[in-house]
């Protein structure tokens, strides 16, 4: 009777076990492919930045310390490699892509070229799905790391030496953004 | 109790296999019906069946492209629509599904809608007059409320009801078509006689239907459903009065007729598709919550 009564708690214990591990991995599988998206989308902005530079080069020649910062700002984006880097490295460059596109104001003709808008568009629409990929990602990880602190899932993640992720720190700039809409 | 996503979406699966049942069984039930009277009980119920299932299996699969070309929705290509499609990726990826495709139906009115049978195999269309006159934000809102219709699988729900509500319609069109027809002139008496028998019958049965029918619509575009994808958009968002405005504008529409939608898709859209007319009986059956309450709330959030 009570070899029954064990066998049966240590089961339920055993799939208890089995359920929680695969929801980490799952989760964490998550975690990695929303890291992934930005990634993506950063990959995008990136390359869109050279064709950029030489359409509003072509109007706008005086504004050579703007086109160094942001020359500079991309180059930073190649050494990034943690998420905290690489977050840091982001934000410089949305500001300086920000300043870009407001000098770019002070030339009409620049504003009229098809190509700078069509790059203007394309930035923004990746600038914005930097912003919603990162947002994601956050509530993503977030939903794993209280999974690693909550009880009972931490000790199955501490048997299975499941780390902590690292959020992805928007600019404070862009914090000050959101409160203003709120 | 607040529902979670993982509930929603188990909801949303059930009630659409549930629906799709009932439907083989009224067809089959029918089949039966015309059998019996016809003779033979058999061939009608299988006859009924194999009918009712290709036609459940064509709706299902490729129903959302039907929807699509009756409304007369193109695709809209990133080179005409960029601002369209790049709201679409990104809120996509906000909501953590696959970029569902993105419509265009060239049309005044403002109005909007998701369809498909899960996130995989889904779409957004707006409508030309729509894109007019949001802004970014604004269309922004709009699309993160389809986006929460596409997450929960609201769009598949949506979809095996249209198929459900397209077919009653058919019909009872034909039943009318037959009674006005029918009848009279037949050189063979006795089995025109059966014919109209059967239709009598089937229309009938219909007849008690009907009101079963009216719930189902409702069911589809429950106040709750429309709610609470506002309230999924906005937290995709994190802009409510995004939405807010949008839904203002689309109030405002002066001509809010979109001339492709039928009684049949007319609860997909965000907004109803046919002109106001401020009746009880309009209000009873309309299919959508009034739009200043939706605005009201969002405005709260």
């Amino acid at each position: 009777m009570w070899e029954w009564i064990i066998g049966g708690i240590l089961v339920v214990i055993v799939l208890y076990v089995i359920l929680a591990y695969n929801g980490l991995i799952r989760l964490r599988n998550e975690v990695d492919n929303s890291w992934a998206q930005i990634d993506v989308q950063l990959k995008r902005r990136f390359d869109l930045i050279p064709n950029l530079i030489e359409t509003v080069k072509g109007y706008a020649k005086h504004e050579k310390e703007l086109f160094t910062d942001i020359t500079k700002a991309r180059s930073q984006m190649t050494q990034a490699h943690t998420i905290g880097e690489k977050a840091k490295a982001n934000n410089m460059l949305s500001d300086t892509l920000k300043s870009l596109f407001a000098v770019a104001e002070n030339y009409p003709k620049l504003q009229a070229n098809e190509n700078f808008l069509q790059l203007q568009e394309e930035l923004s629409g990746t600038e914005n799905k930097i912003g919603y990929s990162r947002q994601h990602y956050n509530d993503v990880v977030m939903m794993f790391n209280n999974k690693l602190q909550v009880f009972p899932t931490n000790t199955i993640a501490g048997m299975f030496n499941f780390g902590k992720k690292d959020l992805f720190e928007a600019a404070e700039t862009e914090r000050k953004n959101v409160q203003v809409k709120f | 109790m607040a529902k979670s996503l993982f509930q929603e979406v188990r909801a949303n699966k059930v009630k659409s296999v549930v629906i799709m049942l009932f439907f083989l069984v009224m067809i089959s039930c029918l089949g039966v019906l015309a059998g019996a009277i016809y003779g033979d009980i058999y061939f009608g119920a299988i006859l009924a069946i194999i009918i009712s299932f290709i036609y459940l299996l064509i709706g299902y699969y490729s129903g959302d492209s039907m929807i699509l070309s009756m409304s007369g929705a193109k695709e809209a290509t990133k080179k005409e629509y960029p601002h369209l499609v790049n709201t679409v990726e990104g809120l996509a990826i906000a909501a953590g599904v696959p970029t569902p495709k993105a419509y265009v139906i060239n049309d005044s009115a403002r109005n909007a809608f998701a369809t498909g049978r899960d996130p995989k195999h889904s779409s957004v269309t707006v409508t030309t007059g729509l894109l007019e006159v949001l802004n970014r934000e604004e269309l922004e809102g709009v699309i993160a409320h389809e986006m929460s219709h596409v997450k929960n699988y609201d769009i598949r729900f949506m979809l095996v009801c249209v198929i459900f509500v397209g077919i009653i319609t058919l019909l009872s069109d034909f039943i009318l078509r037959s009674f006005l027809w029918g009848g009279r002139g037949r050189s063979d008496r006795k089995d025109a006689g059966n014919l109209t028998l059967i239709f009598i019958v089937v229309g009938i049965v219909l007849a008690i239907l009907a009101p079963l029918i009216g719930q189902l619509i409702h069911l589809a575009v429950s106040r709750r459903r429309e709610f609470l994808a506002d309230a999924n958009g906005a937290v995709l968002t994190r802009y409510p009065q995004g939405l807010a405005n949008a839904l203002k504008k689309i109030a405002k529409d002066p001509d809010p007729l979109v001339d492709n939608a039928n009684r049949a898709t007319a609860h997909l859209f965000i907004s109803t598709p046919f002109r106001k007319r401020k009746s009880f009986v309009t209000n009873l059956f309309s299919t959508h919550p009034p739009i200043e309450e939706r605005i009201r709330r969002l405005e709260e959030m």
